[in-house]
């Protein structure tokens, strides 16, 4: 995804073009999305923390992070204090403070929501604490004597670095095979631009990887430049961190005009475009999906000046893989909502008009079905955002003793594969949540299962 | 509308709140501002000998702040009036002249030896003012030098000058007493004994703000170095509400009028003050934390809680919880209470749980069949507040006397009868 080689389709698209909007407006528009405490802001909001025992925020937590510790240690201007308690649960605490959905997480667990419906501000709270870490460059953890075993991580994104770092810190030597230019993964190609602003993913990258010990191979595929059996050949324990590298289709004709564009791949460029007015969006623009992809593509359009975008998704609001805050978001940013609606044909010859759906229903067995009733919307770029795969060139295709379930790598909770000395986390596993917290969890709990294995050996 | 007018020592004020001597009442500026503003009456800022002393040229305050920054203590090591005494007086005189509804009283601070009070007691009385108040309480600065606390902290000295000023003045005698000592009714009795018609507390505590953690110094320190000041604000208050309740009630000091200071903040402090034995109040670090408008929320809060009361006057006030205070062994034994978690009002925050748990009677549960759940345990429970004090949310967990059956804890029955320790089997003195 780091090419943005089919962006071609989106430029080529009928009213496609660039700086729609004044250049500051853009730039205002791909401000940060919430932007931090000052010293003041954060010291009345941790005040808010009751401190809560067996902290239901910490419960909610993927990665168990000890919540109301660290928000009593911001109070205490112990803000090295504060940093470590969340870093030792989530390496990626930084990022997290951002990305992270804590609507649905550690703020809807909030007790404060009982009667205030107003949760303590924990994510502003813990890039807070974790944002001198990465200005000042604090070091916060160290490696335990070398135990001269090598570990191979496939993938430089949260669940892989996650792993790398945790298996450094204990006293293990990892080589890290990235695909992309960039270490990172979705944090650097993925994650809306508002959400993460300037290089923070690669900051956050260089300091995890400065604990030593991690070698990183840039722009190196597995299935093309290695295999998996070779890495287990060389390595003493091998980690998947590979994410979903394919997109799915739609499964209509004409699904390869132009201004059919994937969004994943649309995304990635813009995270990489630093001058945003330079990036050419459509004036009409249709969303398919009703993920957090479907929801970034639809507003950073919005953002960067198209007039009109349609967001459809086949099912209800409470289907959407987009939590209801991002929806109530997308819809703040002037994105329009269509559900239960499902693609039917894509119009336009070389280049997409527009997009034909058809409305849908629940039968009473609860099955999706169309009514029947068609209608279309006009376009000038349509994304496709429906969903993520496991790539088909990827380990379970050559190895077959690599069990897979609804076509993404299956673990145990120790997150294993079903080969012996291989584990795999983040979103290319079964059951993942396609969180970067989660994967950082994923890559955490395996690192100390391959610990567990290695010393076992 | 209930009646503020206030008459303290025969002195009229249109409230019972005056402004303590302090930084707010040293000179004509802030005081005409203060009566603009409502204040009833001031003690005027302590006024000494000539040549005046002189303050420090840096920091004369230290703050205790919550984490928004609110004032929870303070302290101060300024003197007394640094200002000539004519130019106090003249003020003083302009002022009373200005303002004659206002209470005007003045606090003087003089060295041991009788010449010195046949001196100047004349000449600040000359000023028309309603009274005097003795500073026997700066514990900072005079001190070292023979005054303020050092006086307030010997009964006998706290008599003999009580004695020399009501030898030599007309207008009433109000005698401030420290804080900082151990027990507060012998300077209270000494001050009765050498004819005050009044005491006034508390002054401030002494006090150490903290340290300073970049140069590991006292902080706030006068070029590197720092002396003790005088600790006020909020967090006094129950120091002096003690005080003033052990003088009210006891039976050598019972009736000696009282002039309330300590932490008062707003009028519910003010109210604590009042039915704990004060006659009226006197405010400094709210004032000088928030400015004079405070008088506002003061004089109406007071003036509805009367109504609230069906009380007329702050007088029908003034000492209503005197007889709630007593010594400890003569608390009822028999009654019992459980503390009782409201499910409803519960946020489950489970803080209740972990204080009990930690810190005293295993008595709240954490889960119930599994599932999250803070429930008072009856027989463990001591009926200790404890739960209660640190509940976030108001009413969510009360106190609730049980009037019938056992006690489960015990598993002795409750009885309506009162039995205190001075009657209790395990008291070797019990009657």
């Amino acid at each position: 995804m780091s090419s943005g080689g089919s962006d071609r389709h989106q430029q080529r698209g009928r009213d496609v073009r660039a700086a729609r909007l004044p250049v500051a407006e853009i730039n205002r528009n791909f401000a940060d999305m919430h932007p931090p405490l000052t010293r003041s802001e954060a010291l009345i909001e941790a005040d808010r923390c009751y401190f809560c025992f067996d902290a239901p925020c910490t419960t909610a937590c993927p990665t168990g992070i000890d919540i109301p510790g660290f928000i009593q240690k911001i109070r205490s201007d112990n803000m090295k204090g504060s940093a470590r308690t969340i870093l030792e649960e989530n390496i990626m605490g930084g990022m997290c403070a951002r990305v992270c959905p804590t609507e649905v997480l550690c703020e809807e667990a909030c007790v404060r929501n009982t009667h205030e419906d107003l949760p303590v501000r924990i994510g502003l709270l813990q890039r807070f604490a974790t944002d001198p870490v990465f200005k000042q460059d604090i070091r916060l953890f160290a490696r335990a004597p070398d135990s001269g075993q090598q570990v191979a991580v496939v993938g430089a994104g949260p669940a892989g670095l996650s792993c790398a770092h945790r298996l450094a810190m204990l006293g293990h030597n990892v080589v890290v095979f990235n695909r992309d230019r960039k270490p990172g993964g979705l944090n650097e190609y993925g994650i809306a631009a508002y959400k993460t602003l300037h290089d923070f993913a690669q900051r956050e990258v260089q300091w995890i990887m400065d604990i030593g010990g991690i070698e990183l191979r840039s722009e190196v595929t597995l299935g093309e430049d290695f295999t998996l059996a070779s890495l287990m050949d060389e390595y003493d324990a091998v980690f998947l961190g590979i994410g979903l590298s394919d997109v799915n289709r739609l499964g209509l004709d004409n699904e390869e005009i132009d201004g059919v564009v994937d969004a994943v791949e649309y995304i990635a460029t813009l995270r990489q475009t630093r001058d945003k007015s330079k990036l050419p969006v459509g004036r009409r623009i249709v969303v398919i999906g009703g993920g957090m992809t479907a929801i970034d593509v639809a507003v950073q359009s919005r953002k960067l000046g198209a007039e009109v975008v349609d967001m459809v998704y086949r099912r209800g609001p409470a289907q959407m893989g987009a939590s209801s805050y991002e929806q109530e978001f997308a819809l703040k940013n002037g994105v329009t909502l269509h559900h239960w609606a499902r693609p039917v044909r894509i119009l336009g010859d070389d280049t997409v008009t527009g997009m034909e759906f058809e409305r849908t229903t629940l039968d009473k067995h609860g099955t999706l079905i169309g009514t029947g009733e068609r209608w279309t919307i006009e376009a000038d770029v349509v994304f496709k955002a429906v969903g993520q795969i496991l790539g088909s060139d990827l380990p379970a295709a050559q190895n077959e003793l690599l069990r897979t379930q609804g076509g993404k790598l299956s673990v145990n909770g120790e997150r294993r594969t079903s080969i012996d000395g291989v584990w795999a986390g983040g979103d290319c596993i079964a059951d993942g949540e396609d969180l970067t917290v989660t994967a950082v969890q994923d890559g955490k709990i395996a690192a100390i299962a391959i610990d567990r294995y290695l010393r076992g050996k | 509308m209930a009646d503020l007018t206030s008459e303290f020592l025969g002195i009229h004020s249109p409230n019972p709140f005056w402004l303590a001597s302090a930084p707010p009442t040293d000179k004509a500026y802030n005081v005409n501002r203060a009566f603009e503003a409502g204040w009833g009456g001031v003690v005027w800022k302590t006024l000494g000998e000539d040549p005046p002393i002189v303050n420090v040229n840096g920091p004369r305050y230290g703050a205790i702040h919550s984490n928004d920054r609110r004032v929870i203590g303070f302290n101060n090591i300024e003197l007394i009036t640094d200002r000539p005494l004519k130019t106090n007086l003249d003020e003083i005189r302009q002022i009373k002249r200005d303002w004659p509804d206002r209470a005007m009283v003045v606090s003087v601070m003089l060295p041991m030896n009788e010449p010195t009070w046949a001196k100047f007691v004349p000449m600040i009385e000359d000023t028309g003012a309603d009274a005097l108040e003795l500073n026997f309480g700066c514990p900072h600065g005079m001190s070292e030098r023979g005054m303020g606390a050092a006086v307030g902290q010997v009964p006998e000295y706290i008599q003999m000058a009580a004695e020399w000023c009501k030898k030599y003045a007309r207008v009433p005698v109000i005698v401030k007493l420290t804080p900082n000592v151990t027990n507060i009714l012998p300077p209270a009795k000494a001050a009765k004994a050498g004819g005050a018609d009044a005491v006034s507390l508390i002054n401030t505590v002494n006090s150490i703000m903290r340290v300073n953690y970049d140069t590991l110094t006292m902080y706030p320190t006068t070029d590197g170095m720092g002396s003790h000041g005088g600790y006020c604000g909020p967090a006094v208050k129950p120091i002096a509400l003690h005080m003033v309740a052990e003088i009210a009630r006891h039976q050598d000091t019972r009736g000696l009028p009282i002039s309330g200071i300590g932490g008062i903040a707003d009028w519910r402090d003010a109210v604590d003050f009042l039915a704990l034995g004060a006659s009226n109040v006197q405010v400094c670090t709210a004032a000088m934390v928030y400015g004079f408008k405070i008088i506002d929320d003061l004089t109406h809060g007071l003036s509805d809680f009367l109504d609230s009361k069906g009380m007329h006057s702050v007088g029908e006030l003034v000492g209503k919880a005197v007889p709630s205070v007593t010594d400890w062994q003569y608390l009822n034994l028999n009654y019992v209470e459980k503390a009782v978690i409201d499910q409803d009002l519960c946020i489950k925050c489970g803080r209740c749980h972990i204080v009990c748990e930690d810190a005293s009677h295993q008595a709240i549960t954490k889960s119930i069949n599994g599932s999250r759940h803070f429930e008072v345990i009856d027989e463990e429970c001591v009926g200790c507040n404890l739960c209660v004090s640190v509940c976030p949310v108001d009413s969510c967990i009360t106190m609730q006397q049980l009037t019938h059956g056992v006690d489960p804890r015990t598993g002795r029955p409750i009885s309506s009868e009162k039995a205190d320790w001075t009657t209790h089997p395990n008291n070797p003195m019990r009657k």
